[in-house]
C-alpha cells in the first residue's frame, strides 16, 4: 500500500477496496473467500461432465477389470448363463500362452520403431525447415498439413493402393532402380515386411505433428546462445547437442510419450490394411485383444489382454503426467 | 574466449554483410533441394490419391503407371457413389459428429470453467483424471463399451454411438478449452465485476467473446475426430447403419477392390476434412503443447 494511504484518516476506506461488496450480492464472492466458500459452484459446473464420464468411461473401465476376472463368452453375452468368477484364470491363460509374448514383443518393436523414426525424421525435417528458403518451407508445410489432416482410414486405404502388389505405384517405382525387381511383389505376404509398410504409414501420419511442434520450439531457442556456442568452437552437432536439445527437452519428452501411447494403440491401420482379419504374423496387442473377444468370443480373455496393455502403458503415462506437472500446465 | 575466436570472425564479417558468400549460397541451394525432396515424399500419397481418383479407371490398373495425370474424368466418383450408398453413411456421420460436438462443447465448457477459474478442493485430482483418461487407448475399452450398449439396448443406434464418442471428445474438449480460458486474463473479468457485472455477466460479456475463436477451433477439431473414428463405428453399428469411415474401409465388391473408385471415395472423404483441418490447425497445435517451452 502506498504511503498516501497510511496517512489517510482511518475512517475513509482506502480507495482500492471501495466499494465494499454488499454482503447479499450473489455470485460475486471476493477473491480471498473463493476457496473457503467451498466448491458448490465449481462442482456444480463439473457435475454434468463428471456424470457423463462416469457413465461412458468409468463404468466400462470397472467392467473391463471385472470382465477380465470372469468367464464371459457367447452364452453370457445373450444372458443364457450368468458370468462366472474365475479369479486369475484369464490372466494365467493369457500370460501362459507363448503366442501372447510374441505379440507383446512385436507390439513393442513396432511401437518403438514407429516412435523412433517419427521423432528422428521429425527432428531432421524441423531442422531442415530452418535452413531452406521461404517458398520451400511453404511447400513442405502444405504437404505436412495435408498428410496430418488426412483421416486415418483414408490414409490407410491410400497406402493399401500404393503398395498393391500388381498395380501399386511403389513397386513400379522401386523396380525402375537398377538391379531391383519387385514387380508383383506382395509386401503383405510376410509379417515383418507388411508391418514395415504399416509402420511407414504410421510414421507418415505422425511426423507432421512432430515437425510443426518442434519447429515452434526451435524458434524459442535464443540465437545468442547458439552464437555463443559457435564462438566457443562448437560445430553444428555440438550446438545441437548442447544448446538446442536441452532447450527442446520438455517438448521432446512430451512428444515421445504421446507418440508411445498413440503407437501402442494403433488399430485401424493394421486392421484395415489386412481387410479386417489380421493374420497371426500381423497381430499387435490391440488387434489380438479384439480377436480374442470378438472372433474367439472370449470376452474375459480379451479384457485381460486389454488390461495388460493399459498397465504396460501406465509407466509411459506417468512420465507424461510428470512432465505436464513440471511445466506447470496442471497448476 | 571471445579473443581467441575473434580474428577469423572479424575477417569473415565484412564479406558476410553486403552479400551472401558463394559457399553459403550453395549450401542454401543444397538445403532447398533436400527440402523439395521432403515435399515430394511427404506429399506423394496425397498426390497419388487425387491422381488415381481423376484418371480413367483403365489407366489405374497399369502395371507401369504414368506419374502424371493421364486424363481428367469424374467417372470414378460416379462409380464410387454407385457401388454402395454414400450419402446415407455421410448423413449418419454428420448427425453423430455434430451432436457429439454440441454436447461436448456445452458440457465441456462448464467443466473447463470450473477447473480454470475456481480454486476448490479436489481440483488437481479432476485435472489429472481428465488428462489421464485421454491416455487410455480406445481399443482397450471396446469390449466393455460393446457390452454396456448391449445391456442398454443402444447397440446399432446412433444415440449409442454418440454416447460412446463422448468418451474421447469430452475429455479432449475440457482440456483444450481449459487451455484457451487460462490464456484470457482474469483481470478483464475482475474489471467487469468491479464495474458492476455479476460473475455470470462478466463471463457472458467478457470471457465468452474472447473464448469464441477457441470454441470454434475446438468444435471443428472435435468434429474431425468424431468424423474420423473407425473402430466404435465398425463394432457398434450394423452394416445397414454404417458411417462414412466404415463405408470407405469396406470398399470392395465381389470383383475385388476397385482402386480408382476407391480413391475417388477417399478423396471425397478427405478433402472436406483436410480443409477444415487447415482452418484450425494453427490454433490447435499451439494449444496441444502450450507452455511446453516455458519449463
Amino acid at each position: 500500500m502506498s504511503a498516501a494511504n497510511t496517512t489517510t484518516p482511518a475512517k475513509v476506506p482506502p480507495p482500492r477496496q471501495a466499494p465494499p461488496p454488499p454482503p447479499d450480492t450473489p455470485g460475486r464472492p471476493p477473491r480471498r473467500r473463493r476457496s473457503a466458500a467451498g466448491g458448490a459452484v465449481p462442482w456444480g459446473l463439473l457435475a454434468p461432465c463428471l456424470l457423463v464420464l462416469v457413465v461412458v468411461l468409468g463404468y466400462p473401465l470397472v467392467r473391463l477389470v471385472t470382465l477380465s476376472f470372469q468367464k464371459f463368452g457367447q452364452s453370457q453375452l445373450w444372458g443364457f448363463q450368468p458370468a462366472e468368477n474365475v479369479g486369475f484364470d484369464n490372466f494365467a491363460t493369457v500370460l501362459g500362452d507363448s503366442e501372447f509374448w510374441v505379440v507383446v514383443v512385436r507390439t513393442i518393436v513396432f511401437a518403438g520403431g514407429s516412435v523412433l523414426f517419427t521423432m528422428v525424421i521429425g527432428m531432421l525435417i524441423a531442422l531442415l525447415l530452418q535452413r531452406v528458403s521461404g517458398w520451400v518451407k511453404t511447400l513442405v508445410n502444405i504437404a505436412l498439413v495435408a498428410s496430418w489432416g488426412m483421416p486415418v482410414i483414408v490414409a490407410t486405404t491410400v497406402f493399401k493402393w500404393l503398395f498393391d502388389s500388381d498395380y501399386g505405384v511403389f513397386n513400379a517405382l522401386l523396380s525402375k532402380l537398377p538391379g531391383v525387381d519387385v514387380v508383383g511383389h506382395n509386401w503383405f505376404a510376410s509379417g515383418p515386411q507388411g508391418l514395415a509398410v504399416i509402420m511407414l504409414l504410421v510414421v507418415w501420419g505422425a511426423v507432421p505433428f512432430v515437425v510443426i511442434t518442434l519447429g515452434a520450439g526451435l524458434t524459442q531457442v535464443p540465437k545468442e546462445m547458439e552464437e555463443a556456442a559457435r564462438l566457443d568452437g562448437a560445430g553444428a552437432w555440438g550446438v545441437f547437442r548442447y544448446v538446442t536439445l536441452p532447450i527442446l527437452k520438455p517438448i521432446i519428452v512430451m512428444l515421445t510419450t504421446l507418440s508411445v501411447i498413440w503407437d501402442m494403440g494403433v488399430f485401424p491401420q493394421v486392421f484395415v490394411m489386412r481387410n479386417g482379419h489380421p493374420e497371426a504374423e500381423f497381430q499387435v496387442l490391440t488387434t489380438y485383444s479384439y480377436d480374442k473377444a470378438f472372433v474367439v468370443n472370449d470376452y474375459g480373455q480379451g479384457s485381460a489382454i486389454a488390461l495388460v496393455t493399459v498397465l504396460l502403458l501406465l509407466g509411459v503415462v506417468a512420465v507424461y503426467m510428470r512432465q505436464m506437472l513440471k511445466i506447470g500446465e496442471v497448476e | 574466449m571471445t579473443t581467441t575466436a575473434a580474428p577469423p570472425r572479424a575477417a569473415d564479417r565484412p564479406s558476410t554483410r553486403p552479400f551472401v558468400p558463394a559457399r553459403k549460397r550453395r549450401a542454401k541451394a543444397g538445403w532447398n533441394v533436400l527440402g523439395l525432396l521432403v515435399f515430394l515424399v511427404v506429399g506423394f500419397p496425397v498426390y497419388w490419391m487425387l491422381n488415381t481418383a481423376v484418371k480413367p479407371a483403365k489407366d489405374a490398373i497399369d502395371p507401369d503407371p504414368s506419374l502424371l495425370p493421364t486424363g481428367l474424368t469424374l467417372s470414378n466418383f460416379r462409380r464410387a457413389l454407385d457401388i454402395a450408398d454414400f450419402w446415407g453413411p455421410v448423413g449418419r456421420s454428420l448427425v453423430v459428429s455434430l451432436t457429439v460436438v454440441l454436447i461436448g462443447i456445452a458440457v465441456g465448457m462448464l467443466a473447463a470453467l470450473a477447473i480454470s477459474r475456481f480454486a476448490f478442493r479436489g481440483r488437481k485430482v479432476v485435472i489429472v483424471a481428465i488428462l489421464a483418461v485421454q491416455m487410455i487407448p480406445l481399443v482397450a475399452m471396446i469390449i466393455p463399451v460393446f457390452l454396456l450398449l448391449n445391456d442398454l439396448g443402444q447397440y446399432d443406434r446412433l444415440s449409442g454411438l454418440i454416447l460412446t464418442y463422448l468418451t474421447f471428445i469430452l475429455p479432449f474438449t475440457v482440456w483444450t478449452l481449459r487451455g484457451f480460458i487460462v490464456n484470457i486474463p482474469r483481470e478483464l473479468e475482475e474489471a467487469a465485476m468491479v464495474d458492476g457485472c455479476s460473475r455470470t455477466g462478466a463471463f457472458v460479456r467478457v470471457v465468452f467473446p474472447l473464448l469464441a475463436p477457441g470454441l470454434v477451433a475446438t468444435s471443428v477439431y472435435g468434429f474431425i475426430q468424431a468424423w474420423n473414428e473407425y473402430l466404435y463405428a465398425l463394432m457398434l453399428m450394423s452394416q445397414q447403419k454404417q458411417t462414412a469411415t466404415v463405408w470407405l474401409a469396406n470398399f470392395t465388391t465381389k470383383h475385388g477392390t476397385e482402386y480408382a473408385p476407391m480413391m475417388a471415395g477417399a478423396t471425397m472423404m478427405a478433402v472436406p476434412i483436410v480443409v477444415l483441418f487447415l482452418l484450425v490447425q494453427r490454433k490447435m497445435a499451439a494449444g496441444l503443447t502450450a507452455g511446453a517451452v516455458k519449463g
